[in-house]
């Protein structure tokens, strides 16, 4: 599947081109990540917790960065192997462009599973892939923003500005 | 006035006792003394390379008692083919190995590559997963569409085709010169591009094996879901492990459905016969649901141009197809029979069309195998047929009714050669087409339409007409078809001390209903009580040989083989009874369970003769051996061809693209009819599997190869409110003229028929509310429908 977004970031594109490249910031911002070692040149391995519909499962795997454009533009890659529950591999192209008061960071999103997932849980992946971008993104938007509001759940906050922070169990289902 | 007992008696089956109380023994249900479990390591990956296989930790897990790979099997045979096809060229179809774990690369998703066999079921499973992490697989791009897979020739599903063909067949490639003549002069042609939509079985018993060896004889024995156990036995033993077959015993007990998936011999079978015999204990496997539907062999699959030649007035030309039809990775048993002989063969339907070319491009594909799926080729056939004789109707602005009319081949025809090379040996399709009109009431339809369009429904009527061959047997002409075995089939007929009588068959009832109807022919013609007879079936040490039950063939090659063994069973009879009643042979007559001789009442019951076979006492012992027991083989010299007409009408949601089917009408011609109700039961199930396929069901692989629709949250099975109450007329029947029941066969025909009537009548639909939509592939979901007609 694919998808595509933007979000503004308060934040001028240095700050956010800068935490981009930072293994903290990242990890913190992969939703249901335990864990994640090593370096943007080297490449990071993560170990992160998904559920996607019936299928629960802790996928480790590799995150990397490639075609690097300083300060521009990157693509973050990854894929992890869940063991019996299948895999899942996607990338996000992401793009920084300044803008008035802050910077425009665009992504592109490609995303795609294998194995239980893709037989078990197809018809969930795309709204799972696109509410797990949302939630990346969200989540390092106020990575770089500072938090306004306390952080999220660790499943994630999606919560935009202005609005309270925790949405119900029933809207983070139906946003 | 309906019979009440034997031939034509509509008898509830003896064997639903048992099942609707939940006392069926299946294969799962056995458990035995020192039962090791098997668990399957498949691949993730439609398609890679295996790089490696660690098995140290997975063999030093708790409960784990062998570990097997591929490498194991190397050297054993591969699972054949049965049916060898030639190109259009002459050369042979390419047969790639099909080794019982795949070996050096994995070719579809669920491909197995190994396997665990540990104490319990747990721990298998739990070492298993330890495997498959511990083995590296490079995953290499997928082959999933078949287009692309015949035009790219670096992408390679087996390494040594280039163009992942099996072969490019022409039927019959001398008439194509003929054909295209006929299309070039014809005052019109209707083409149409339509896909047959890949099907996942869904027998409700998955499949399951048990495989046992016996040490102190060097036995083995394997428990399957065989639809067939002869010809596993055969496969197994012969073609892969190299095992004697007298030295194996298949058995197959109650089987929960087939539909095609369990006439095939499966790798997992190879696998617990060798795990069995290396720890001299019993091994067992269940497939979960998610493994059969990874694993069995799917049906259809076929992308398929239709091209029609007529006149302005509809009368049929030439009909000509180009066919890709999806084998998947490897060649299951029948795969290559299937979009062949069974297929292209029913391309002249039941029309006295002059000019038939039918050309199959068999394509391999990283997806699961492929396989006869009821009705196996022939509702691929008729699904073509019948969606371009309506396509063409529409554009001449023609009745379609009258256009098959008209194009009928008539009863003074028979018997008629086809250009497509059968001879079908009688039918009246006129009959069948005006009992479906009659029962179908179609001079109603024109109220009920009205009456659905005051509710916003688009009403629809759509028919098909169609034949399809059955009674798969004739050795001498699937011989010249290309098949690899005889397709003949045999029963025992013993009859006891007592008098009662247990028979032998080769047909395996997996639901079709053999324990009772064959009971009642045989006790009809031996004049005997129903309950007097036993049939026994499913067990190679207990029967004499047997081809199995598909393609419609149980009853008329299986039965017509049990009623030529009663025919023995009753000439030695009359020899007995002639020397018990002091008479000539010639003057002994069977009539209602008595030996009489003519024109006197000195009489032997059935009962009497038996008892003197067994108590030879006063008995012709110099020239007669005592026993009463015999056994026929029967290979018949034409398939069957049953035929029929079917109506369906629906309702259209313009606002959802919602289809209801509101009424299906079958008039079929099954020739003589031995019990009413299962002939119905048979029909109902196959229309059943026909609406499904028209409306929900779908097998999706991605663009990777990833089975996307693996589970019932994503496969549509047909659920009862997707069906109508159907009516089924057999009234209309000319008895087959070749086997002396004069029966034709019943159990696929529902398949076949249904599903151009259905989508034939949402196109009719649409076209009556003002949607100019020419076409729809299945399945007609709500959203293709609302697609289409927003498009419109």
């Amino acid at each position: 599947m694919e998808l595509q977004d933007a979000r503004q970031i308060a934040a001028p594109p240095d700050v956010v081109w800068a935490a981009i490249l930072d293994p903290e910031i990242l990890r913190d911002c992969i939703p249901g990540c335990e864990s994640m070692t090593g370096s943007p040149e080297e490449g990071f391995e993560a170990v992160v917790v998904q559920k996607v519909g019936p299928v629960k499962a802790r996928f480790t795997g590799v995150v990397h960065l490639s075609d690097i454009v300083p300060g521009q533009s990157v693509t973050i890659s990854g894929e992890g192997k869940g063991g019996p529950a299948g895999f899942a591999r996607g990338s996000a192209r992401v793009t920084l462009t300044a803008e008035e008061g802050g910077t425009k960071l665009g992504y592109q999103v490609d995303a795609s599973v294998g194995g239980k997932l893709a037989q078990l849980g197809s018809r969930l992946i795309d709204g799972f892939a696109k509410k797990l971008a949302d939630d990346f993104f969200e989540r390092f938007q106020q990575a770089v923003e500072g938090p306004a509001e306390p952080e999220g759940d660790g499943e994630g906050a999606e919560a935009p500005e202005g609005e309270a922070p925790k949405k119900g169990w029933f809207k983070r289902i139906i946003g | 006035m309906p019979k009440d007992f034997g031939i034509g008696a509509p008898q509830k089956r003896r064997e639903d006792i048992r099942f609707l109380t939940g006392r069926g023994v299946y294969t799962d249900d056995l458990k035995i003394a020192g039962q090791t479990y098997a668990v399957f390591c498949r691949s993730q990956v439609a398609h890679g390379r295996i790089v490696s296989i660690d098995t140290t930790a997975t063999a030093a897990m708790p409960g784990v008692l062998a570990v097997f790979t591929g490498e194991d099997f190397k050297d054993v045979g591969g699972n054949p083919a049965g049916w060898l096809i030639k190109s259009r060229n002459g050369e042979p179809m390419r047969e790639p190995k099909r080794p019982v774990l795949a070996h050096g690369k994995v070719r579809h998703v669920g491909d197995a590559y190994a396997a665990v066999i540990a104490e319990t079921y747990q721990q298998a499973k739990d070492a298993a997963e330890q495997l498959a992490a511990d083995t590296v697989i490079d995953e290499l791009p997928a082959i999933v569409d078949m287009a692309a897979a015949v035009a790219d020739a670096s992408n390679r599903v087996h390494d040594e085709i280039p163009d992942n063909l099996c072969f490019d067949w022409g039927w019959i490639e001398d008439n194509r010169a003929k054909v295209e003549e006929v299309f070039k002069t014809a005052p019109h042609v209707t083409t149409l591009e339509l896909v047959n939509n890949r099907l996942v079985p869904n027998a409700m018993e998955p499949r399951a094996s048990i495989g046992e060896y016996f040490p102190g004889t060097g036995d083995y024995k394997l428990t399957t879901t065989s639809q067939n156990p002869h010809l596993t036995r055969l496969l197994v033993a012969a073609f892969v492990l190299g095992i004697p077959e007298n030295k194996l015993t298949v058995v197959a007990p109650d089987v929960g459905g087939g539909f095609g998936s369990k006439i095939y011999h499966y790798g997992e079978e190879a696998l617990v016969l060798a795990a069995a015999k290396k720890l001299g204990r019993p091994v067992r496997w269940t497939a979960e649901r998610t493994e059969s539907f990874l694993s069995d062999a799917h049906g259809r699959d076929h992308v398929t141009k239709i091209e029609l030649a007529c006149d302005k007035q509809g009368n049929f030309l030439a009909f000509r197809t180009e066919t890709l039809a999806n084998v998947g990775a490897y060649l299951s048993n029948f795969s290559t029979a299937t979009p062949t002989f069974l297929h292209g063969t029913l391309m002249a339907g039941p029309y006295k069309v002059p000019a038939v070319y039918v050309n199959v491009k068999t394509v391999f594909t990283n997806t699961a195998p492929v396989d006869a799926y009821r009705g196996a080729g022939r509702p691929e056939a008729t699904f073509s047929l019948e969606r371009v004789i309506d396509k063409m109707c529409r554009e001449l602005n023609l009745d379609p009714f009258e256009v098959r009319r008209k194009n009928f081949i008539t009863t003074d025809m028979f018997p008629y050669t086809t250009p497509v090379g059968l001879v079908y040996d009688t039918g009246n399709y006129q009959a069948t087409l005006d009992k479906a009109i009659e029962v179908g009431d179609v001079k109603g339809f024109e109220a009920r339409r009205a009456e659905s369009a005051k509710r916003g429904k688009l009403r629809g009527l759509g028919l098909s007409t169609w034949i399809e061959a059955c009674g798969i047997a004739p050795s001498h002409l699937v011989g010249v078809l290309g098949s690899r075995v005889g397709l003949y089939d045999a029963a025992t007929v013993r009859v006891n001390a007592t008098g009662n009588i247990s028979v032998m068959v080769g047909a395996h009832s997996h639901g079709q209903g053999h324990e009772t109807v064959f009971a009642q022919i045989v006790a009809d013609k031996l004049g005997i009580p129903e309950a007097s007879v036993e049939i026994v079936h499913g067990d190679t040490s207990k029967i004499p040989f047997g081809m199995g039950s598909y393609g419609s063939r149980s009853l008329a090659v299986c039965g017509v083989a049990m009623t030529k063994a009663v025919d023995k069973i009753v000439a030695k009879g009359k020899k007995i009874a002639a020397h018990m009643l002091e008479a000539s042979e010639a003057d002994i007559s069977f009539e209602n369970g008595k030996f009489s001789v003519a024109g006197t009442d000195k009489a032997k019951t059935f009962g009497e003769i038996a008892f003197s076979a067994y108590v030879p006492h006063n008995y012709p012992l110099e020239t007669l051996e005592p026993g009463l027991e015999e056994t026929a083989f029967y290979d018949p010299n034409n398939f069957t061809y049953p035929a029929g007409a079917y109506l369906c009408e629906v309702e259209v949601d313009p606002d959802t693209g919602k289809v209801q089917v509101c009424s299906f009408t079958c008039a079929d011609d099954f020739g003589n009819i031995m019990n009413p109700m299962v002939v119905e039961g048979q029909v109902h199930g196959g229309v059943g599997q026909g609406i499904g396929q028209a409306l929900c069901e779908n097998t999706h692989y991605d663009e990777n190869g990833q089975l996307v629709t693996g589970s019932y949250m994503d496969y549509a099975m047909p659920r009862a409110s997707d069906v109508p109450f159907y009516t089924v007329d057999y009234s209309c029947q000319t008895p087959c003229t070749h086997n002396p029941l004069g029966v034709k066969g019943c159990g696929e025909a529902g398949a076949i028929g249904s599903p151009p009537a259905v989508v034939n009548a949402v196109i009719d639909a649409l076209h009556r509310g003002g949607i100019k939509v020419s076409h729809i592939d299945m399945p007609v979901s709500p959203a293709r429908v609302w697609s289409a007609i927003q498009n419109a």
